[in-house]
């Protein structure tokens, strides 16, 4: 099979042995410190009941042995640090190194969350400052950062619109999500107690104003809008569909996933939306981490606000002319109440707040000014005779910072799919896009460059997928068969899910895949 | 291995790409060839309890692939009196023989009345056509 | 100004003609004026990096962290050692910066960290599934609520005052949506769940029953009788954990609980006022598909070379949507790194010397503070007391650098004098002692 073509991707690391079976008993890498205290029998201090009576098979491995384990896994990782990244609606964006050393000063990374308020005022004003910035964003005057991701801002949203509804004596039952939502939406409108209601899509890519004025109503709490949507498009007719929802009495919600478009260009707040999540790791740079962690503020209206999650990070002015002084408060009579221990992830709020007080007002809109012109440039490459007859673009308008195209066309003209597309370009060092999504979308290939590539990048990210088509058409089995020099090639999903083995095998136990043990999950101890 | 597209002579089959295969008051119910192609291969199928009452046109019980979940709708209404207990152990029966090792739930069937609306080989095959 | 972009006047002139546009106005010609911010972002102008790091600096200078002081606060964080291997295996770009692994042929580091994530979190608390993380210990405990609304669709869920006071309003706030009301049941007199009170409460219509180990206020509870009684009716038994003592404690899946979850901040993860850390989810192996987040399974390649995937993801809402058995998507990947390179830097002996260091610990402390004990039966690593002037003891420990622990009062008003100590491995004899002799001081004023 032909692969001369081929970069190929960074050596792997050692084969797939794991920790465990790294584990040598007698081996250690802690040592505890001293007992300095009268070492009192451990059965005088715990009743035997309570007594774990074997050690859990944690490994006993050194620590040089450790670090090689780890390390040699990390060479399996393809990494945004290493290569192009374009994973449409994740915003995979340069992770700042100056972010990661201020969250490691020892008064942020080692401060107690019950610290009193007296002893960590930096902390509460660097969240009120973020707070702010974020409302400026946003152009809503509160913000709540607790949330601790993107779909636990949305479930905040939703329980912020019940509060809301219920505070009027007004309850509703149901929440509208566009079909081109992210499945958190509908998730979250679940988890929050209300019934789906799916809006449909214009022929131009927004939503369908018509079947959105037949399916608000008074049963109607809330809209849920990406804006711009997971095509990547902006959605022209904002202001009538936020009048259509007032007017029906529900909230609008806007889904932050995409804000990384239109920093200090169009804020949610002047568009109507009445509470928006921000993902910080999406937008304001966060390490991604291999999915995680993240944080999801919320900004609000002033009708919202009252509503607001406990505790709240509040400004007090001591009246003597002296700075002012931040506590967290507890008392909010109307808070729909916490959403997690502690004030949120404070952590995410100083990389968000460092990468903030580098760019600036004006920065903000720079990145989102490049963000889109990078995508519009890729767009317009990608359309190219050689790939555009082969990847259309689903809806064909100035995209904002992200883009879908159809893999439609190479599946007809060449017999390759867009899973075959995306693992070859495996073979080719780059990440692909987002595949299979949004849902509306054939074939879909959502690609977002982000602002941080330089124009180099985006003409590599070209070359490898001309490379990748114009091989198909000599023969596709090689696309379908890809990848090839990946530290391991296309894996047995449906094996894996038929017959789950989601931990280590105990030792001695029988290897898994023994058919007659199928779906039977491992367990007990090692 | 996943089957060879067929749709075998005798069953009924619904629009929803569901068959059925009866014998005197009960029949047999599964996905046709056309379901399990687009949904690719099989992992799990999370089946009705026997004695659940099922209603036709409306889903009974869910099959997933990989990256998909769909909803197995009821080609005819009834009382399910068995169900493919081997599929548990072997979801990929649905993929290599959907009308036979891949068969989902017996039923007792409540109104014989209801089979006229589903269709022949020939009704169904031409409606797999045009889709 | 913008930084870490590098398109330049030529780039932009290049790629603009390319676009076929005359201005990036053009592209933006979507977004309606109606909508456009006709004027700059009210924000400080952007600085250098030099200017970032000295601003933070002088904002973390104006917190006081644990390095500056001997702290006893604990409360469902612990000021516990992080070695120096955690930090320089997460800080590596490849775990850093990827995201998560969609793509499993190029992400196989971070999916065998995840199943060697849910092997230990399965070792750990006896049960046979885990998922690879979620946001951390409160949501998780309210999640699990979720997942017995889902499994049973019952109204109730009863929760012991035991239970972190911040997991039970979390609990609460998620229940309002779902759908459900969270009851509470009181201590007794010796700081543990009440048996009698919780069997009381629990009917045909309670959906879950959750219990922490040890409890808020640091109590080993006597776990068994309480689990039988949360599941007479068929209830979902939840337990919450410190997985630090789980080397000393009897893992849950002994003691027949449903899920158990917890804050994983004690494993390799920093303080960080609150948080990233992560939750950890383990389960009953009836509830695999039910389960939140995601999970890594082991399989094989075309070539039958052995590797991992996201598995079983037809139960997540990028697939199920709305009959999806949670919302979450981002949750806390480098975190449960951090947790398992910690945890096998610990390793199967150090994990329960740990855990015997502090219930040593712990037991001395009580003792060294001679002050009246609310929870005066077992404890391993944290234990309340009444002090009879608490704040002269907050304020004279604090001058000497010491703080002294929790205040209980805020959260139980039952306890307006109660004090919560913490012990680590960090909190010598030595630290002890100096906590002691402030806690003589208001121990002698008061005439017995």
């Amino acid at each position: 099979m032909s692969q001369s073509k081929v970069i190929g991707f960074a050596p792997g690391g050692e084969d797939t042995v794991t920790i465990y079976e790294r584990s040598q008993p007698g081996r250690r890498a802690f040592v505890a410190p001293p007992i300095d205290v009268p070492e009192a029998p451990l059965e005088e201090l715990i009743p035997q009941s309570e007594r774990r009576a074997e050690a859990p098979a944690l490994p006993e491995v050194s620590e040089p042995e450790i670090v090689r384990h780890f390390n040699n896994l990390s060479k399996n990782n393809f990494d945004l640090d290493t290569g192009f990244y374009p994973l449409g609606s994740c915003t995979m964006k340069h992770n700042p190194k100056v972010n990661e050393r201020v969250a490691a000063f020892p008064g942020h990374a080692r401060l107690h969350p019950a610290q009193e308020a007296r002893y960590a005022q930096g902390a509460l004003e660097l969240m009120s400052r973020l707070g702010r910035a974020l409302a400026e964003v946003a152009g809503l005057p509160h913000v709540s950062l607790q949330p601790s991701a993107g779909s636990h801002g949305e479930l905040a949203g939703l329980l912020l619109t019940r509060a809301y509804h219920d505070d009027r004596g007004e309850p509703r039952t149901k929440v509208l999500t566009p079909d081109t939502a992210h499945g958190t939406n509908p998730a979250t409108v679940r988890m929050a107690g209300y019934e789906v209601v799916k809006v449909g899509t214009a022929p131009d890519g927004g939503v369908d104003l018509d079947d959105l004025r037949r399916k608000a109503d008074g049963e109607t709490a809330c809209l849920m809008l990406t804006n711009p949507n997971t095509l990547g498009l902006f959605d022209r007719n904002i202001s009538e569909i936020a009048r259509i929802v007032h007017d029906a009495g529900a909230t609008l919600y806007y889904d932050g996933a995409n804000l990384n478009a239109v920093m200090g260009i169009s804020r949610p707040g002047d568009m109507g939306f009445d509470i928006v999540h921000f993902n910080l790791h999406k937008t304001f740079s966060q390490p991604h981490g291999g999915g995680g962690p993240g944080a999801g503020p919320i900004a609000v209206s002033d009708r919202i606000e009252p509503f607001l999650p406990r505790p709240q990070v509040v400004e007090v002015d001591p009246g003597n002319g002296t700075a002012p002084v931040y506590d967290l408060d507890l008392v909010r009579p109307k808070s729909i109440g916490r959403l997690r221990g502690f004030a949120g992830n404070f952590g995410v709020f100083v990389r968000s707040y460092a990468y903030i007080c580098s760019l600036g007002g004006d920065g903000l809109r720079e990145a989102s000014d490049a963000a889109v012109l990078n995508a519009n440039y890729l767009k317009a490459r990608l359309a190219e005779p050689g790939i555009g007859e082969h990847l259309p673009i689903a809806f064909d308008r100035p995209c904002m910072h992200e883009f879908v195209l159809s893999g439609q066309g190479a599946r007809r003209n060449l017999g390759v799919k867009t899973l075959d597309i995306a693992k070859r370009l495996l073979d080719h060092r780059v990440h692909p896009p987002t595949v299979y999504f949004p849902l509306l979308v054939d074939e879909a290939m959502l690609i977002e460059p982000t602002e941080t590539e330089p124009k180099e990048r985006l003409d590599g990210f070209v070359e490898a997928v001309r490379a990748v088509l114009e091989e198909a058409a000599e023969d596709p089995e090689v696309a379908r068969g890809a990848p090839y020099t990946t530290p391991v090639r296309r894996l047995d999903e449906a094996g894996a899910a038929r017959r789950p083995v989601v931990r280590q095998p105990p030792a001695g136990a029988e290897p898994p895949g023994d058919p007659g043990d199928a779906r039977q999950v491992t367990s007990g101890s090692l | 291995m996943a089957a060879e597209q067929s749709y075998p002579e005798g069953l009924l089959y619904h629009p929803e790409h569901d068959w059925a295969r009866l014998e005197g008051e009960e029949g047999t119910f599964g996905i046709t060839w056309f379901a399990q192609d687009s949904l690719g291969e099989v992992v799990f199928f999370d089946p009705p309890s026997v004695g659940t009452q099922i209603k036709k046109d409306e889903p009974y019980a869910e099959v997933e692939s990989v990256k998909a979940v769909s909803d197995v709708i009821a080609p005819l209404s009834g009382e399910i009196v068995a169900v493919n207990e081997a599929l548990g152990d072997e979801p990929g029966a649905v993929n290599e023989d959907p009308y036979g090792e891949g068969w989902m739930v017996r039923v007792r069937l409540s109104d014989p009345s209801e089979r006229d609306s589903l269709l022949d080989r020939e009704a169904y095959e031409q409606l797999v056509q045009e889709s | 100004m913008s930084r870490y972009t590098s398109i330049t006047d030529s780039d932009r002139r290049a790629m603009l003609e390319t676009i076929g546009a005359g201005s990036l106005e053009e592209v933006f010609a979507d977004i309606p004026a109606e909508v456009r911010l006709d004027r700059d972002l009210e924000l400080p102008p952007g600085m250098s990096e030099l200017e970032v790091t000295e601003h933070l600096s002088a904002l973390a200078t104006r917190n006081r962290s644990a390095d500056e002081e001997v702290t006893f606060v604990g409360a469902g964080m612990y000021d516990h050692y992080v070695p120096a291997l955690v930090d320089s295996i997460t800080q590596r770009s490849e775990f850093l910066t990827p995201y998560t692994p969609y793509q499993p042929e190029i992400s196989q580091g971070g999916l065998q960290v995840m199943f060697e994530f849910q092997t230990a979190v399965s070792e750990l608390t006896g049960l046979p599934v885990a998922n690879a993380s979620l946001y951390e210990g409160p949501s998780s405990v309210a999640s699990a609520g979720y997942l017995a609304k889902l499994e049973n669709g019952r109204g109730k869920l009863v929760a012991s005052r035991g239970l972190h006071p911040h997991s039970r309003e979390t609990l609460s706030t998620y229940a309002r949506g779902f759908g459900s009301r969270v009851e509470e049941t009181p201590l007794d007199e010796r700081g543990a769940t009440d048996l009698e009170a919780l069997a009381a409460a629990i009917d045909d219509d309670t959906s879950a029953v959750f219990l922490q180990q040890p409890n808020f206020l640091g109590t080993v509870e006597e776990i068994g009788p309480l689990v039988e009684a949360a599941k007479r009716t068929g209830a979902l038994c939840v337990c919450a954990v410190d997985p630090l003592t789980l080397g000393i404690l009897k893992p849950p899946g002994e003691y027949g609980v449903d899920v158990a979850v917890g804050e994983g901040q004690t494993l390799g993860n920093r303080l960080d006022f609150g948080g990233p850390s992560f939750g950890f989810y383990a389960a009953a192996e009836r509830y695999l598909r039910k389960m939140p987040g995601r999970i890594a399974g082991e399989t094989v390649d075309v070539d039958g070379k052995r590797g991992f995937v996201l598995t079983l993801q037809t139960r997540e809402q990028h697939i199920r949507r709305e009959k999806a058995t949670h919302n979450i998507c981002t949750s806390q990947a480098l975190n449960a790194l951090a947790g398992m390179v910690y945890l096998a830097w610990l390793g199967r002996r150090g994990i329960v010397e740990l855990g015997e260091l502090m219930a040593r610990r712990t037991d001395y402390a009580r003792e060294a503070l001679g002050l009246e004990a609310i929870n005066p039966g077992p404890v391993v690593r944290e234990f309340a007391v009444r002090v009879p002037d608490l704040d002269r003891l907050m304020e004279s420990a604090r001058e000497d650098g010491v703080n002294p622990g929790y205040r209980l009062g805020q959260d139980y008003p039952e306890y307006p004098d109660g004090l919560l100590v913490a012990i680590t491995e960090r909190r010598t004899r030595a630290d002890i002692d100096r906590l002691a002799r402030h806690a003589a001081a208001v121990r002698d004023e008061v005439p017995a």
